[in-house]
């Protein structure tokens, strides 16, 4: 979660300096050399937060999650092993070279260096997505009694896992909205302010623009169009929309509503008809279940994972077992709800009806959360359209910066894209509670055996550090923000349009014996 | 399955080799950042000469670290119960690396960013942890790899870790640790030493030499412990390269030395010493010498000697346990399936020299020595 937060921006940023750069390439103007540099820098310091949050990600899952790393390291290693090759070694390789290949290349040169970056931040996202893509819809694998492990039966199928790119789009357009609303926001502060006027009129014009395109593809391709490809997805949707009972196509959607009594159904709502169906399916006439009947659902699948399970007890102890075999086949993909009976009892075969209703009913996410979470996100969703389009249009006019009180109001905008993200990946990994990967394995089945002192202690270390950080970072950025592009650490030299002086002066007689 | 044109057998010992050849690539680029981390508050001494060392490595040290997370990334798809195992079992170890390569991103940006000589001097420190912790933790991990971990797994493969933080600062691992210590430092000396000029480099090369001397001492050392001092694993049961994985199945015998056996069943994997205490002296050599392109190159081939002499004794084993010998993990059976291994082979085979050829590009871009002067040019200099 702490990595989410400095990914977007990443994401968002990278491309927006790619595109001012090419501006610069084509038009020669320096104004977008400028822009390019101080946004970059803000990239920078930014990108270094990933990178110090990101190394922790890669080596977690082992660490927390041991068993999860046994059983789905098959399917799920592959595209985090491909992340590293194809996309992070490009991303990291490169962003050295656009802070420092300024004067080493010719203008072309670092123009493709910048594109380079932002094209291994995209792919990077792609591959993180499929890889948690797979989590929410495991599809192209299949349960290997011998090892006790999903292995990939089908990797297309992981590649094209509609999940997956369904996410992929949705994830990205909202980093792009999320850099264009930071670039944004600080082209105001500066309008407001009367500094750094061509600088931040231009930024405007193109976070606009692009704010307003990703804004539209970030609704419109939302990644719930994924979620009905499978019956949790379809519970998630039903938790988000606190449908307790199967409604009739085309669904109603729900502005507002108040729990009922036992915190279940709710007790009074505001609903307008047939949207909720063309939110959650794209149709009117395809069928939203809701959530009692899902746990129905979720019933009979337990009871065929529990056949499953004995089967694979069977299998374990006898390998030449042909009917153990042949019925574990029939039931496996059941597997993981026969699972989730281990937080009751170990013979998971032996469960009771009570036990069964429970486990059941484990597999209703928390439902009020997500409900709100959900319609915060949209809401902020179809506010960032029409914010750009207003922008948009008046930046069409040239009206960018004859109303004080609206640049103000754009300048507080700033964190709105952080809280819409982050309640994003609160619905889609809340959501997918009880399961680390759906249908297959329980979350409180996949932790590692460590010892709760462990866990203490490295937690704690880690929310001090990163707190500590995150601190440091956004001190920084202000200072960046306030120093601006017109301080000395970006005027360009008059006389030669390649030097620049550092703000910093190395080796001045106050700090030359510093550390000796 | 039948359509995969490589046997399984084949593929996992690729994978073993290939696993190898991108912790080595770590070993050697990483070493270099970890190295001039690590010798930042020495071999620097003004604000002036730290931000020379910074901005050598700088440019490229992000790259760099990626090797570490893509080993990390491979670990994960080739031997899935590797990573299940070794991160786990040596969480807090884990921990204490990750808190060190954490604070190296933001020291880098962050540092140079405010003129603050306390501000600055906390950042040094921060990146010498950055460096000189990692350099010193992953030999003691090599080294507990080398004495088998406290660890058994299963009947449905889930894996139980019996140790402790403290274990694993053995007198044997801590000595790993200081081989590796050593090697990476003198990586760092030779980017230093090659790379920048004046009182700057002389530190350097004095600092290289000394821990190029030192690091030849402990790894011969380190071998003496192994014939004498520690037991070795192998494997007495049959070995069959193409079954499903099975980390139970098969039988372990310990023996004083034992990991000596491959040197004398191999003798061509001789060559692993050989070229790390050749290129340690190579190393000393080029750095008395002034010869600035062979001090690198030895050093690198020192690492890369010495990286191999840890995997080639451990071969079949990657993760012995001490407690339950039976359940070592070995390449045969620690490894993904026949068709991850396959597609991940197409995968790299495509990717790997591409992010070579794209990596000494920007190395040639970058290349030239670094000095007070060049810093003022570039608003983004470290």
């Amino acid at each position: 979660m702490y990595h989410f937060i400095f990914v977007p921006l990443t994401i968002g940023l990278s491309v927006m300096m790619a595109i001012m750069e090419s501006v610069y390439v084509m038009t020669g103007r320096d104004v977008w050399r400028k822009a390019t540099l101080f946004w970059g820098t803000l990239f920078g310091v930014n990108f270094a937060m990933g990178v110090a949050t990101g190394v922790v990600m890669e080596f977690q899952f082992g660490m927390n999650w041991s068993y999860y790393s046994h059983y789905v390291g098959d399917v799920f290693g592959a595209p985090l092993a491909i992340e590293g090759l194809m996309a992070f070694f490009l991303e990291a390789t490169f962003i050295g070279l656009f802070f420092f290949g300024w004067d080493r290349l010719s203008k072309v040169g670092h123009l493709a260096v910048t594109w380079l970056t932002a094209l291994g931040a995209n792919f990077s996202a792609l591959w993180i997505l499929i890889a948690n893509g797979w989590m929410q819809n495991p599809v192209g694998s299949k349960f290997n009694p011998d090892t006790m492990r999903m292995e990939v039966t089908d990797f297309v199928a992981v590649l094209f896992n509609p999940v997956a790119q369904a996410k992929f789009v949705h994830t990205v357009s909202a980093g792009y909205v999320c850099g264009a609303v930071f670039i944004f926001a600080i082209s105001c502060l500066f309008l407001v302010r009367g500094k750094h006027v061509e600088l931040a009129k231009r930024s405007m014009v193109v976070a606009a623009s692009f704010g307003l395109a990703s804004a539209l593809s970030v609704v419109v391709l939302g990644d719930e169009s994924g979620y009905i490809a499978t019956e949790h997805q379809k519970m998630k949707i039903a938790a988000m929309e606190a449908s307790y009972h199967t409604e009739p196509a085309p669904a109603p959607w729900t502005i507002f509503a108040i729990p009922g009594p036992d915190g279940g159904a709710p007790s009074f709502s505001i609903q307008v008809p047939w949207v909720g169906g063309l939110i959650t399916t794209r149709s009117l006439n395809e069928e939203l279940p809701g959530i009692d009947e899902l746990v129905g659902h979720a019933q009979t699948r337990i009871r065929s994972g529990m056949i499953a399970y004995d089967a694979l007890q069977e299998i374990r102890a006898d390998g030449t077992n042909a009917d153990a075999r042949a019925l574990f086949d029939e039931h496996w993909a059941d597997l993981g709800y026969g699972l989730l009976l281990k937080r009751y009892r170990e013979d998971v075969g032996n469960a009771t009806d009570a036990e069964i209703a429970q486990a059941a009913a484990d597999t209703v996410p928390g439902v009020w959360p997500l409900f709100w979470t959900f319609r915060i996100m949209m809401g902020l969703g179809f506010f960032f359209i029409g914010f750009f389009a207003l922008w948009f249009y008046r930046a069409s006019r040239g009206w960018l910066e004859t109303n004080k009180p609206l640049l103000w109001f754009s300048v507080f905008l700033l964190p709105l894209p952080w809280i819409a993200i982050e309640s994003g990946w609160f619905i889609a990994e809340f959501g997918r509670q009880p399961w680390v990967v759906e249908g297959v394995l329980p979350t409180f089945y996949a932790a590692s055996g460590l010892h709760f002192w462990d866990l203490v202690i490295s937690l704690s270390f880690f929310v001090a550090l990163y707190s500590v950080l995150l601190v440091i970072m956004i001190i920084l950025m202000v200072k960046i923000i306030k120093a601006g592009p017109q301080d000395k650490l970006f005027s360009a030299d008059e006389d030669n349009d390649e030097d620049y002086v550092v703000a910093a002066l190395p080796a001045t007689s106050a700090n030359k014996e510093l550390g000796s | 399955m039948s359509t995969i044109p490589l046997d399984y057998e084949t593929l996992r010992l690729i994978w073993w080799l290939l696993l190898g050849i991108l912790l080595i690539g770590f070993a050697i680029m990483g070493g270099r950042d970890l190295g001039v981390g690590t010798l930042l508050p020495f071999a620097a001494r003004t604000d002036a000469e730290r931000r020379v060392l910074l901005n050598v490595v700088g440019p490229t040290w992000e790259g760099n670290q990626v090797w570490l997370i893509v080993g990390g990334g491979v670990i994960f798809a080739a031997f899935p119960p590797l990573y299940a195992v070794s991160f786990s079992g040596f969480y807090l170890a884990m921990i204490v690396i990750l808190l060190a390569l954490i604070l190296r991103p933001v020291g880098f940006k962050f540092r140079s960013k405010v003129k603050d000589d306390r501000w600055r001097a906390t950042w040094d420190w921060a990146l010498f942890i950055g460096g000189f912790v990692p350099s010193l933790i992953f030999g003691v991990a090599v080294g507990n790899v080398l004495l088998g971990a406290p660890f058994h797994v299963d009947g449905t493969m889930r894996a139980f870790y019996t140790g402790n933080f403290f274990m694993l600062l053995t007198p044997f691992a801590l000595l790993c640790g200081l081989v590796s210590l050593g090697m990476i430092v003198t990586q760092g000396a030779a980017v230093i030493a090659g790379r920048t000029t004046g009182p700057l480099a002389e530190r350097a090369r004095t600092y290289g030499s000394l821990s190029g001397i030192a690091t030849i001492l402990l790894f011969a050392l380190a071998g003496v412990w192994i014939a004498f001092g520690i037991d070795g694993y192998a494997i007495t049961s049959a070995v069959d390269g193409n079954a499903a994985i099975n980390p139970l199945g098969k039988s372990v015998e310990l023996t004083r030395g034992g990991w000596l056996a491959n040197y004398g069943l191999h003798p061509w994997m001789i060559a692993g010493p050989v070229l790390g205490f050749a290129g340690l002296a190579g190393a000393v050599i080029g750095l008395q010498a002034r010869l600035r392109l062979v001090t690198l190159l030895a050093s690198s081939v020192a690492i890369f000697g010495i990286v191999a002499t840890a995997g080639l004794s451990l071969f079949p084993f990657l993760l012995p346990s001490s407690t339950v010998p039976e359940a070592s993990l070995t390449l045969w059976d620690a490894s993904s399936s026949h068709l991850t291994l396959f597609i991940m082979l197409l995968v790299t085979v495509f990717f790997l020299p591409i992010i070579l050829l794209y990596t000494a590009w920007v190395f040639r871009v970058m290349r030239g020595t670094v000095s007070t002067q060049s810093l003022e040019k570039n608003p983004n200099a470290y």
